[in-house]
């Protein structure tokens, strides 16, 4: 043959790929219901190269699955929708508000509530509506504490809660699927990366995110340890500072009135690795101020239900 | 934070065991920290004086102060990415040091260096591992600024460790004196151990090899996915051993169809090999019936499908096994049945045989034979630890209640004889002919076979009637009546179909036996299959009669009462007889029937014919 041997090399990011691209499958094969959770935050955006890899040139054999919390940045919106058209795939919309409206959950403190809480609801009564056996999720273990125990395939009872105690022993890459009517899993295919990883993925794969994980100038104004985004859903408030327009990025998306931005210069894939390679504090403490108030916050959300 | 090129960088999965007390938290910690690992927030917990706070995550945890779940840690250096597995030292939680065992490349053991040195709980760690064929021990003798540096201490513990290894036929042993507390030779080596000159243990954490996927293997792709798009078929998985190479001779099992491996497709375009254990979507030269669970291996592998494997569980489930029972068995891409039909030697956690044990308990090592109700694929774990590797599923439950490793197979029991040696035929009282003469009734098989919507249903249905209102005991085993119940947990795959076809001949054959006529409606596609029934029948002293239903495909797509066909072309059905999987015509059958040709009465006339002749 005249083609030089094409043969993929074995390396770290191959090999969490091939974890990954091994659990989308089993998960599309062995339950009936499955779906993507989708935020459009790069975990998300890696997720989704992740399934046309282990998919492609066929059809996702599950829909895109995205806990609206009404509280985005309009950026990100315009961004999950266009990513959804270039794919093709469906994508459901499960709105926190809807919830809210149905009376399924009390809004907090007014305007400047945070609704991370209220998604698990929204989340729940998505999954139970629409007869969803698993949730695939981009989270990762080394995203927080708690997290560090969670299982690839993490079992949830019917009411969508996560016992520590009792989860199952996971061997090899055999994956224990079977699942009662009404239970369900959450699903992680990217357990093992870390947020370089992710970030190193983005860079060989080239995949575009939304323009705020990059440098740009925004008003913002710092409440505690955080910086935040002025908006129509959160101003700042008596005891937080002024907003004032400066060259920010985030490090994830989410509800905007919780989610912290860093000041930062990076505005490429690469500026941004280099500057994790310095960087000083890790993801969450830095930008979810509602995970601060108690050290075991996650975990009790978990329990709940959150994702 | 060192720079890190993920291009040569690699993966080592490690998995981290002891006992309670030993240090083995804190050595984590200290390995996260010194490998600047941890980040700011990180470090200012750990600094607060509990190395092992940054590792033990769950509330519950923190409050008993044990750690009771497999936790996993992420620190890089400028060589490997490391995936640390930190397992729990409780015997009680053998599950867990297992599941940390199970994808782990290595063992590091934490061992205190004050006496007692290595434990119960440390030995039974490395049994677990090696059992689950870890063949490196990094063994760190901590708190080693608690003996004063001391060699002696270290030297007894490296005779103890090079006894077990040598015991259990471990590959390498390695002995690193250090302090988590302190730091000395966790990440650099240090001055006040002078008498030791070997690496530090990241050093030899970064230098350990990496024997995860046997690469040296035989070819062993599960399949684990097909990928439709139009025309396009593809066989996607993951190499599970040996390399794929486009091009090569292979071999479908458990069908045992070859062909050849026409492209190799991955997201990027086509590859020409792909190494364990990266994925890879294959294309055959031939249109196989291939479904997922099935495996591709090389043309001329001796590999033969398993019936019946022997092999090793580690008890995970709070309800003991027992023989006779019945499971769910995971083995790659493929979900079983199996019952244990027989339990030989049971370990207790000391690793000693139990007198006369009845069952497996929970934390127990156990040597079994398992019987599988459709064949599974599968290499002894020695040779392979992704062919050789399963789970139980208690059917029940739902929990997982065994790791299991295959130690041998047998293909066995494919023939019409099959049966454990320890049952024998109970003889009745009464013999054939005097059972006949009693009932006044003769019995015999009657098997139509065809493509699906052929006639068998139609031909078959007036056939038992016609019989049983001339008073005869007649009894109509349809195809699709057998799939609910009989063979309601099998599938459509060859082997499947093969086992189905086994289950219906043996039930004519009782029938038969009983003095009934057994009018078989089957597609049974396969030659060889027939052949089984019709031998099973021969050996009884018993008329076996197979009719072809002779109808063209173009005239069954036609018909489609079932809509079977027009189900098959909007692509919503896959594998149907006739258009994607073959049928093999029987060469020569006693009777055919062609449906384009003949009536159904003037078919049921001939066949009543034939049975009377029979006498
Ligand atoms: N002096 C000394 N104490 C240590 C060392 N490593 C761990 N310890 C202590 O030993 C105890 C048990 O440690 P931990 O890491 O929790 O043990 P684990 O149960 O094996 O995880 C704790 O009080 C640690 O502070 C060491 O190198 N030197």
């Amino acid at each position: 043959m005249s083609t030089p041997a094409r043969t993929p090399a074995v390396t770290r990011l191959s090999l969490l790929e091939a974890e990954a691209i091994h659990v989308l499958r089993e998960v599309a094969a062995e339950f009936e219901r499955p779906v993507l959770l989708f935020s459009a935050g790069k975990d998300s955006i890696v997720l989704l190269r992740l399934a046309e890899k282990a998919f492609r040139p066929g059809r996702f054999p599950f829909p895109l699955l995205h806990v609206d919390t009404g509280h985005n940045f309009d950026e990100v919106i315009a961004f999950r929708d266009q990513i959804v058209a270039d794919l093709g795939e469906e994508l459901i919309v499960a709105k926190v508000q809807d919830s809210i409206d149905a009376g399924r959950v009390v809004e907090e403190r007014g305007d400047g509530g945070s609704r991370n809480r209220l998604q698990s609801v929204t989340l729940l009564d998505a999954l139970a509506e629409r007869g969803f056996d698993a949730a695939i999720g981009g989270a990762r273990r080394d995203e927080e504490r708690s997290r560090a125990k969670e299982r690839i395939l993490s079992f949830r009872d019917e009411y969508g809660q996560w016992d520590p105690r009792a989860q199952r022993p996971e061997l090899w890459a055999l994956y224990n699927t079977v699942v009662r009517r009404g239970e369900n899993v959450r699903a992680f295919p990217m357990s093992n990366w870390t947020e370089l990883d992710v970030w190193r993925y983005i860079q060989r794969e080239q995949l575009a995110l939304p323009s705020i994980y990059f440098s740009h100038e925004r008003r913002v104004f710092e409440r505690g340890r955080h910086v935040l985004a002025e908006s129509r859903h959160i101003t700042p408030e008596p005891g937080d500072g002024v907003a004032q327009s400066e060259h920010v990025r985030y490090r994830t998306v989410g509800d905007l009135t919780v989610t912290g931005a860093i000041r930062s210069e990076a505005a490429t894939v690469a500026e941004v690795i280099e500057e994790l390679e310095r960087a000083k504090w890790t993801e969450r403490a830095q930008t979810r101020a509602d995970d601060n108030f108690s050290s075991a916050a996650l975990e009790d959300r978990k329990r709940e239900g959150y994702f | 934070m060192p720079i890190q090129d993920p291009e040569t960088q690699d993966l080592l999965r490690i998995a981290v065991g002891g006992s309670v007390d030993h240090g083995k938290s804190s050595l984590i910690g200290r390995l996260l920290l010194d490998a600047e690992a941890l980040r700011a927030d990180q470090v200012d917990e750990v600094s607060r004086g509990e190395l092992s706070h940054a590792t033990d995550g769950l509330r519950a945890e923190r409050e008993q102060g044990i750690t009771i779940d497999v936790a996993y840690r992420y620190f890089s250096t400028e060589k490997r990415g490391f995936v640390v597995a930190d397992t729990p030292g409780h015997t009680r939680y053998t599950r867990n040091m297992v599941t940390g065992a199970s994808t782990a490349d290595l063992l590091l053991l934490v061992v205190d260096a004050r006496p007692p040195g290595l434990t119960e709980q440390s030995l039974r760690h490395v049994q677990l591992a090696h059992l689950l064929g870890i063949e490196h021990l990094v063994v760190a003798v901590n708190k080693i600024e608690l003996v004063d540096f001391d060699q002696e201490a270290v030297k007894a513990i490296e005779h103890e460790v090079a006894a077990t290894a040598r015991r259990l036929g471990l590959r390498q042993a390695t002995v690193v004196p250090v302090s988590a507390m302190e730091g000395d030779n966790v990440v650099t080596r240090s001055a006040r151990t002078p008498w030791y000159q070997g690496p530090s243990l990241l050093e030899v954490l970064e230098r350990a090899g990496r024997p995860s996927v046997a690469e040296d293997g035989a070819l062993r792709f599960p399949v684990q996915w097909i990928t439709r798009a139009g025309a396009y078929r593809g066989l996607a998985g993951q190499v599970s051993g040996g390399l794929l190479r486009a091009g090569e001779a292979i071999k479908v099992l458990p069908s045992g169809e070859t062909s050849r491996i026409a492209r190799i497709d991955s997201f990027n375009g086509p590859i020409d090999n792909v190494r364990g254990p990266l994925a890879g979507t294959v294309v055959l030269e031939d249109n196989l019936d291939v479904a997922r669970g099935d495996m591709i291996v090389p043309a001329d592998d001796p590999l033969e499908p398993a019936r019946e494997v022997d092999a090793t569980l580690v008890w995970l489930g709070t309800e003991p096994l027992t023989a006779g029972r019945r499971y769910l068995l995971k083995q790659t891409t493929r979900r079983v049945r199996a019952t244990a039909r027989e339990l030989r030697t049971v370990y207790d956690v000391n690793d000693e045989a139990v007198d006369d044990a009845a069952a497996l308990r929970l934390n127990q090592v156990g040597e079994v034979t398992l019987r599988l109700a459709t064949p599974i694929v599968a290499d002894p774990y020695s040779v392979n630890q992704t062919t050789g590797a399963f789970i139980l599923i208690d059917e029940l439950s739902h929990d997982t209640v065994a790791a299991g490793m295959v130690r041998a197979t047998r293909a066995a029991i494919s023939e019409e004889d099959q049966k454990s040696p320890d049952v024998v035929w109970h003889p009745g009282k009464l013999d054939r002919t005097e059972r006949w003469t009693h009932l006044g009734s003769k019995g015999a098989t009657i098997w139509l076979t065809g493509l699906p919507a052929s006639g068998k249903s139609t031909i078959s249905t007036a056939l038992e009637q016609a019989l049983v209102h001339r008073g005869r005991l007649a009894y109509l085993l349809d195809g699709d009546n057998v799939r609910h119940g009989l063979s309601g947990d099998l599938g459509f795959d060859a082997a499947s179909r093969a086992e189905n076809v086994r289950r219906v001949a043996h039930v004519a054959r009782f029938f038969a036996d009983a003095g009934g006529v057994a009018v078989v409606a089957l597609v049974s596609p396969f030659k060889q299959d027939r052949d089984l029934a019709r031998r099973l029948h021969v050996k009884a002293g018993l008329p076996f009669i197979e009719v072809f239903v002779d109808t063209p495909l173009e005239e069954c797509a036609r018909r489609d009462p079932k809509g079977l066909y027009a189900r098959a072309k909007a692509g919503r059905l896959s594998g149907l007889t006739g258009q994607s999987n073959p049928y093999e015509p029987p060469p020569s059958p006693e009777v055919t029937v062609k449906t384009l040709e003949e009536p159904v009465e003037h078919a049921v006339e001939r066949l009543m014919t034939l049975l009377d002749e029979l006498g």
